[in-house]
């Protein structure tokens, strides 16, 4: 079944300042949506909205997910409804380690009585853990404690890829790799593609789409989308910067203040 | 400062108990000396925690008998689950003040490795207990706590291992209570010759939930050169029990001790832990992890002391503090004049679930001396709830994800537990309390 994920007039402060103001969006599962921007235009606001980051105020606006507004749901209710977000900075969390964190994720998706039997998971997760070359090591190591950049990114999409979400929201994912890391990270992302998985990457770099083909491309300032188009709008963008958009639409500084 | 309680206890029923028990003459004269001393000495002052009123000393009988266990299979099922009953050659259980089981392998027999409950000990190894019983480690006269213990002390065990012995398995005492009134001054004295290593691992269980009971415990840890020893353990006494317990170590020139210390009690208690790091290139280790609920009061203090030369003390406490529950954690590295080339490091996390719940971190370091290293950590602190946003991304629930993170925060303690049934008993604990 199709799935969508609609953003409608979202309005977000932090500290009450107001950073998003009046994001419109529809994305559809089967397509890769690709927001880009220099930074300070409230691109990981949005993502951090979406899913419910405790210091994001929503001041107006509905994002729904099959008709559903997610904002008036737990940030757990979001993720079982279908949403997952592959944060920028990913907690630490001592203590518990990267199997048994990814475990628990897993039957939250299932009725107790269900769970997934260990070998089932633990062979689903060497697969895909070799796919994203990672070390086997790693799976026993506590969450993210640790970790150098590249590493967390990878386990980002390790996760993605276990708990199959509808839509997968990617901050960032692909600031502070190496050429090698993004690689790995873009094929876990192509892997993920199919007519069931929707997903929008956040991201100020061309170079990801080097390896991630988008369907659309969008380009956030001063807390908005103000351009929507296809790849060339990227290919543009790498060829010529911002400052055309910015020219086309009277806006001289793009930014929203700081972004958080 | 406080009205003289009388102990419930005179000198000749420490007597006719020290007869009964054939002990030999030192001891009995150990006992009463302490008995006078400990109607005179005050009580001690541990740091910030006030326990004037709290009672040490009033109990409705010193020692009660318990029935044996012949085997270990008729333990019962709480206890049946901290030891594994196939492959546990090396236990001893204690039922209040009764050794109730016992077992040495023939292997540790050979090698001359002693293990038997304390009075046993005492009455068969009366040269070798009285060398080090209450000599350097815990004193008599420190204040009255520790003489009322020596006075009348009822259950424990003497660890020995001759020189060139390295004790492959760990070996196991667990000390149950379920007898509601049944005090217990419990005497641990582990000591471990040159070029020896062990490994002993400790119960305190309660069965009955509620109790009102006295329970004061030493336990002193002789480690000599070049010699190892792990010391795990579980305090798990119930609601109602006022807990004194204070576990020493002696570490001599290239030795080593490792503390892992589940501090669960649903009782009062005051708990103190202290590494004497003696020799140079001593090396001691001290993990511990509280948990403390209800309206529970409790005092831990770590303490490592630096005599030789370059030795390293690392002190680790992590705390989860509940309802109205309130604990102070003093971590104390003392580095003396002389122990050059040293190393005091300690780090104190609590961890507040409540509102009510109070915890206070004080990290202290006491230094005499140049040429040494140094360093703390302290902090008292929630859930941090950027972690649980985290975790909750990904579908797992508040309660879930709160459980993980507390869970995470002992774990370092709880993965030291060198036997599994105690691990997964110290967890299990652990997930009772915080639930």
């Amino acid at each position: 079944m199709a799935s969508a994920l609609v953003i409608k007039d979202l309005h977000v402060e932090i500290e009450g300042k107001e950073i998003l103001k009046g994001v419109n969006l529809e994305l559809d599962s089967g397509k890769i949506h690709v927001i880009m921007g220099p930074n300070g235009t409230g691109k990981s606001t949005l993502a951090s909205a979406i899913m419910g980051h405790p210091k994001y105020e929503v001041t107006k606006g509905e994002v729904l997910l099959n008709g559903e507004n997610v904002l008036e749901m737990e940030v757990d209710e979001r993720a079982l409804a279908g949403l997952f977000l592959a944060m920028q900075y990913p907690s630490e969390i001592t203590g518990v380690t990267n199997a048994d964190f990814l475990r628990s994720a897993i039957n939250a998706r299932r009725e107790e009585g269900q769970e997934i039997s260990l070998m089932k998971f633990i062979k689903e997760l060497d697969a895909n853990m070799e796919f994203l070359e990672m070390d086997p090591n790693m799976a026993q190591r506590y969450l993210n404690e640790g970790f150098s950049g590249g590493e967390k990114k990878r386990n980002e999409i390790l996760q993605m890829m276990m708990i199959k979400p509808e839509f997968g929201i990617l901050d960032e994912i692909d600031s502070g790799l190496d050429i090698d890391a993004l690689k790995v990270v873009s094929k876990g992302i192509n892997k993920m593609r199919s007519e069931d998985f929707g997903c929008l990457i956040i991201t100020h770099y061309q170079r990801l789409l080097n390896y991630i083909q988008p369907d659309y491309v969008h380009v956030m300032m001063q807390g908005r989308v103000v351009k929507s188009g296809g790849p060339e709008l990227a290919q543009r963008l790498e060829a010529e910067g911002y400052d055309w958009i910015k020219q086309e639409l009277g806006i001289e500084d793009e930014t929203v203040g700081q972004e958080a | 400062m406080t009205t003289q309680m009388k102990l419930p206890v005179d000198q000749q029923a420490v007597q006719a108990f020290s007869q009964k028990n054939e002990e030999p003459s030192w001891l009995s004269s150990l006992r009463l000396d302490a008995l006078a001393k400990a109607e005179e000495l005050s009580l001690p002052r541990p740091d910030k925690t006030k326990i004037d009123k709290w009672n040490f000393t009033q109990f409705a009988q010193h020692t009660v008998v318990s029935e044996v266990f012949a085997s270990l299979t008729e333990l019962p099922d709480s206890i049946k689950a901290l030891v594994d009953i196939e492959k546990q050659q090396n236990i001893y259980i204690q039922r209040n003040n009764t050794p109730a089981f016992l077992s040495v392998s023939d292997e540790l027999k050979a090698q001359g490795v002693i293990f038997t409950d304390i009075i046993t000990a005492a009455k068969e190894h009366p040269e070798l207990v009285e060398q080090y019983f209450m000599k350097d480690a815990v004193k008599v006269d420190e204040h009255k706590l520790t003489a009322l213990h020596a006075a009348l002390m009822n259950g424990g065990v003497f660890l020995y291992v001759p020189k060139n012995v390295e004790v492959a398995e760990p070996i196991q005492a667990v000390y149950v209570h379920d007898q509601k009134d049944a005090s217990l001054f419990n005497h641990v004295l582990v000591v471990v010759d040159d070029n020896s290593s062990v490994t002993y691992v400790e119960n305190y269980i309660s069965t009955e939930e509620q109790s009102d009971a006295v329970v004061n415990i030493a336990a002193e840890v002789i480690v000599k050169q070049n010699a190892r020893v792990l010391y795990g353990a579980v305090d798990n006494l119930a609601a109602g029990v006022t807990t004194y317990v204070n576990r020493r170590g002696i570490i001599g020139r290239d030795s080593r001790i490792d503390w892992a210390l589940g501090l669960m009690n649903d009782g009062d208690t005051i708990s103190e832990n202290v590494t004497h790091l003696v020799g140079d290139n001593s090396f001691g280790d001290t993990k511990s992890v509280v948990v403390g609920r209800g309206t529970q009061k409790q005092n831990f203090t770590t303490k490592v002391i630096h005599w030789g030369k370059n030795s390293e003390g690392y002190i680790l406490k992590h705390g989860v503090m509940k309802d109205s529950a309130s604990s102070i954690f003093n971590g104390i590295g003392k580095i003396e004049h002389g122990a050059t080339k040293s190393n005091a490091e300690q780090e104190s996390r609590v961890l507040m679930l409540s509102e009510k719940a109070r915890g206070d971190a004080n990290p202290i370091l006491l230094i005499d001396e140049d040429d040494v290293t140094a360093g703390h950590a302290a902090s008292v602190g929630r859930v941090d709830p950027l972690q649980l946003y985290y975790l909750m991304s990904r579908g797992i629930s508040q309660h879930e994800a709160e459980r993980l993170v507390i869970h995470g925060f002992l774990a370092p303690v709880v993965t030291q537990l060198p036997i599994e049934g105690v691990k997964r008993q110290l967890s299990e604990v652990i997930e009772r309390k915080v639930n």
